[in-house]
């Protein structure tokens, strides 16, 4: 974000060369000076990398692939749904990816229970995608309950981040 | 898998001359809350009456012994404080050496090895009366399924004892687990209720949980995400040939347990962020939905006689346990101590459901009676879920995981009346048991 004049300089030049244009094209990321899209690029755009606004690398890493809940609440947050209205546009301009959203618990809780949960939680990240205009068909859901968390300490540190829903892109140009 | 045949006859009866007759009832302990003094009891190595039976003799009074000791009703008197030198189980028993050590239960025994085929004598004597208890048995079976031959005399000794069935030859199928919290891998395992001959069922390609033995124990449901999704199978033990239950496209579906007759399924299915109770009938897959609510209801669990199901809800703002009917409707709520209550499992007696609570931070497994009254919490720990009975409904089996970054499951066993608290042993980590009926 220090950087702003010449990154906005490289990824102009990096844009334009793309066969793939979108909202997050050339138009939309000069005129974001005053908000560029994420601040992440200090160099040049890698066509796949995180700075490369069609990549499923922005989507996942720029964008932001999770959202993040409260102990045993499915409701988001502010925060999670910036993140949601972000996948939304993206999912809405990159028309050939579908999604599986995941839902997950951290270990306070029965494995059933937990389940149920997660299961909640993907869904509340679906229908938030769905009231933005995101196609039914190309989200499914589906819940691990805890186990697959990704911080493995016992505490609410690592409790928080395992409490997530996290949108999986699948298909594609690529596949 | 094999199969093993074990043929039961009464051996003849013996006369044992023995000394003076007690002039008292027989040789009971009664299981009760909290009261047991353990009954001290005597398993000399079985007589060898053939060159190759040697090693088995001593095997099997092991096993025997290690059975018995394992409920916390009796305890083993070690051999070293043995002064009788038992060797001929046709010649009479010198009960006065046998008293001399407290000894109160003597089971003696015999073994023949031919060839594949083992043949093995036991009986049961009340030493303080001095008389049998009961009469001598004889099983034979294979040479690899002598374990089985073990657990047999010790569910007959229980039974003798206490007057009630036993659990000891029966097994155990759970998910076994290796790996880190965040690279679990899990597949299914089957092994001898204590511990032994654990043999895999599935490979680790596919998260696997929550397995559960039918009412005969020939089949097992489980939740596999073979295709992605949670859903349930039903998987032959003898042939290790699964299949899916079919339910919608675009549903999860987990929480499987049979009913007592073995042909429905109790399971939840999760659709558009809620769960509900459905049955399903295996032969034909017609389905029918047992709750409609917008709460999650999930951990459905039979009664004996099939016409009720516990189950959890959190209707109420937080996971309770909740009584129906098995074709649905109208629920009574049973638990409303502090906490939040999971994973309800019917005992097979029919008069107590055992759960998960969760309270405080911490986990317990308790059980109630299932109008919600004489709740009992059995265990504590960091984690302790997933309850399954033993076919006698006197012991619970469960996970317990460990905290942290090195956190890993194993399997424990606790009595119902919280006292003998023990690890079962298995080769990997282990969770979601579920305990077999006795083996016929």
């Amino acid at each position: 974000m220090k950087f702003l004049p010449m990154t906005l300089l490289v990824a102009a030049v990096a844009l334009s060369a793309c066969t793939n244009p979108n909202r997050f094209g050339n138009d939309d990321a000069l005129a974001g000076a005053g908000n560029p899209v994420g601040g992440t690029a200090l160099g040049s755009v890698v066509p796949g990398s995180a700075n490369d606004p069609a990549s499923p690398a922005y989507f996942n890493q720029t964008l932001g692939d999770r959202v993040l809940f409260e102990v045993d609440q499915s409701g988001l947050t502010a925060v999670g749904r910036a993140t949601l209205d972000g996948q939304a546009g993206w999912l809405l301009t990159n028309a050939d990816y579908q999604a599986v959203i995941e839902g997950h618990a951290d270990e306070q809780g029965t494995r059933e229970y937990n389940l149920a949960l997660g299961a909640r939680r993907a869904n509340s990240a679906r229908e938030y995608l769905l009231s933005k205009g995101v196609p039914a068909e190309r989200l499914r859901v589906v819940s691990y309950g805890k186990e697959r968390p990704i911080e493995i300490c016992s505490n609410e540190a690592c409790y928080a981040k395992n409490r997530r829903a996290v949108t999986v892109l699948a298909g594609g140009q690529s596949s | 898998m094999k199969y093993l045949s074990i043929c039961l006859a009464l051996l003849c009866a013996v006369t044992l001359t023995s000394g003076a007759q007690a002039q008292q009832g027989p040789l009971r302990i009664t299981i009760e809350e909290g009261i047991i003094q353990p009954l001290p009891f005597a398993v000399p190595d079985f007589q060898a009456e053939t060159g190759e039976a040697g090693q088995l003799a001593s095997d099997l009074a092991r096993v025997i012994a290690a059975d018995l000791q394992g409920t916390g009703v009796f305890r083993e008197i070690p051999a070293s404080a043995f002064i009788a030198q038992y060797s001929d189980f046709n010649a009479g028993v010198q009960f006065s050496d046998w008293k001399a050590i407290n000894a109160q239960a003597l089971v003696t025994g015999a073994v023949s090895v031919t060839g594949n085929n083992v043949n093995v004598k036991f009986r049961v004597f009340d030493v303080v009366s001095g008389t049998n208890l009961g009469e001598g048995l004889q099983f034979s079976g294979t040479t690899d399924g002598w374990r089985r031959m073990a657990h047999k005399v010790a569910d007959e000794v229980y039974s003798r004892i206490t007057g009630e069935g036993g659990y000891f030859d029966s097994r155990v199928v759970y998910v076994s687990e290796t790996g880190p919290k965040d690279d679990r891998k899990k597949r299914l395992a089957i092994m001898d209720y204590d511990g032994a001959n654990v043999s895999f069922l599935t490979d680790s390609s596919a998260l696997v949980l929550a397995p559960r033995f039918s009412p005969t124990g020939d089949r097992v449901l489980y939740t596999s995400y073979e295709t992605g999704f949670p859903r349930i199978y039903v998987l032959d033990v003898g042939s290790v040939q699964r299949r899916v239950l079919q339910s919608g496209d675009g549903t999860m579906s987990f929480a499987p347990r049979f009913s007592p007759s073995g042909r429905t399924v109790v399971f939840s299915i999760s659709q558009g962020g809620n769960t509900d109770i459905y049955t399903m009938d295996i032969a034909t897959g017609q389905s029918v939905r047992l709750t409609n609510t917008p709460a999650i209801e999930t951990a459905p669990s039979f009664s004996p006689d099939g016409t009720q199901i516990v189950f959890e809800s959190d209707r109420s703002g937080s996971p309770q346990l909740y009584i129906m009917s098995a074709g649905g409707g109208e629920a009574r709520r049973i638990s409303f101590g502090d906490g939040r209550y999971g994973t309800p499992v019917w005992s097979p007696r029919g008069d107590l459901v055992a759960f998960t609570k969760q309270n405080a931070g911490r986990f317990h497994i308790g059980v109630m009676r299932t109008d919600g009254s004489e709740e009992r919490l059995l265990t504590a720990s960091f984690l302790d879920e997933g309850p399954t009975w033993s076919p006698n409904g006197r012991v619970i089996m469960f996970t317990r995981e460990t905290q942290g970054e090195g956190g890993a499951s194993s399997l424990y066993s606790v009595d119902i009346t919280g006292r003998v608290l023990r690890q079962v042993s298995t080769p990997e980590g282990g969770s979601d048991p579920s305990w077999s009926p006795l083996q016929q």
